[in-house]
């Protein structure tokens, strides 16, 4: 729901991820990192919740 | 509904004579036409004070914590959506049953403030309500409008007008609607391509001045500190830079999730009339869709958030 309420307001949902990963799971905790900076750099920079603190 | 107040003094003071409850909580005569503002009332002299009409807006739920006595009751009026509320209350365990005596006041709508405003160039002076009939006077103009024209947009949409919970009901029953379309407004606004979407948003709230008075209107939001208030660590900055008005909007909604009853009362509350329920509407869809839930109905039943279901949507966890 969170997810969709974001994308709602237009914010791309692939910049929410979740996933369930255990502390034994290192291989799937390095794929799922990867997966999501892949997916994040995939979208257009964007500073749509990005506070400008240069003002 | 103005034959129900005297329905409701009479409860009333018979409750307070009796003992039966320390106090009432309800709706008064504001200050200015068209402002009833919530009043707890103590004494069996002072219910004459109560009023009931198309613009108790206001969520009475709200101040039910508020007032609370320590040992026994007090007494509510509640509309279809108070009465949701007060189902969430007891739900979260704000409440208990038997702390409540609740007075159901059937509901047909509740009227939007700034349309009947927009009608008129200069100040309401008088609204007098007769069944449908709305008469709005000013110093320039007396106007007639029936009420279903100038209804609040969640009350056009409103599907529990009929208290869900009671112990005495104030009138008969109204005639619950039935829509075609429930979501019409998330549809459009879901229509739109991401950017439009987003600029919506941003045209929404560019007027919000951080006051809280959506806030403090929602009986969900009881929190003794609330995230914006918190100052270590501090979740979101205090002024109006574009990113935290963004922030506040987006987790004020969020936190409401499976539980916002749509009452209206924030928007009822906020003085540069943002209608924030575009936020809290698209989660109370969600829910329906997700998971069947429409919050406020039932005291056995827990949120969908708040409780593991094997039948839970899992597709977005990796
Ligand atoms: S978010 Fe607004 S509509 Fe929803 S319960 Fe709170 S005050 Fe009512
Ligand atoms: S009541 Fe209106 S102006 Fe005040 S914080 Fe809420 S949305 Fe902003």
């Amino acid at each position: 729901m969170m997810g969709n309420l974001l994308e709602h307001m237009g914010v791309e949902r692939d910049r929410l991820h979740f996933s369930w990963i255990s502390s034994a799971e290192a291989t799937k905790f390095v794929d799922v990192v990867k997966e999501i900076s892949d997916k994040v750099r995939a979208l257009d920079t964007d500073k749509k919740f990005a506070k400008d603190y240069t003002k | 509904m103005d034959t129900c107040i005297e329905k409701i003094r009479t409860i009333c003071a018979d409750l307070l004579a009796k003992g039966k409850v320390q106090k009432v909580i309800g709706f008064a005569e504001g200050s200015i036409p068209m402002a009833s503002r919530p009043i707890a009332v103590t004494s069996k002299e002072d219910v004459a004070k109560l009023v009931f009409n198309a613009t108790c807006g206001l969520n009475l739920a709200n101040y039910v914590s508020d007032v609370l006595p320590k040992e026994g009751k007090i007494a509510v009026t509640a509309k279809g959506c108070d009465s949701r509320n007060l189902v969430t209350h007891m739900v979260e365990n704000q409440v208990s049953r038997d702390q409540l005596y609740i007075i159901g006041v059937p509901c047909t709508g509740m009227v939007d403030k700034r349309k009947i405003a927009a009608l008129f160039e200069d100040e309401i002076t008088d609204f007098i309500e007769d069944g449908d009939t709305l008469t709005i006077v000013s110093p320039q103009k007396k106007e007639k409008v029936s009420k279903k024209d100038v209804l609040r947009h969640n009350c056009r949409v409103c599907t529990h007008r009929n208290p869900v919970v009671f112990d005495v009901m104030a009138a008969e029953p109204v005639e619950e609607q039935s829509l075609d379309q429930p979501f019409a407004d998330v549809d459009h606004i879901a229509a739109m391509d991401p950017a439009a979407r987003w600029a919506h948003f941003q045209e929404l709230t560019k007027n919000c001045i951080r006051c809280y008075a959506c806030r403090n209107a929602c009986p969900l939001c009881y929190c003794p500190t609330c995230f914006v208030d918190e100052s270590s660590p501090q979740w979101v900055g205090k002024g109006q830079d574009k990113t935290d008005i963004n922030t506040f909007h987006f987790l004020r909604a969020f936190h409401c999730a499976g539980r916002c009853t749509d009452c209206g009362a924030c928007v009822e509350a906020c003085p540069m009339g943002i209608n924030v329920r575009d936020f809290t509407r698209k989660l109370n869809k969600d829910a329906l869709e997700l998971f069947g839930w429409e919050a406020g109905l039932d005291m056995e039943k827990r949120p969908p958030l708040d409780v593991y279901s094997p039948d839970d949507p899992n597709d977005f966890i990796k």
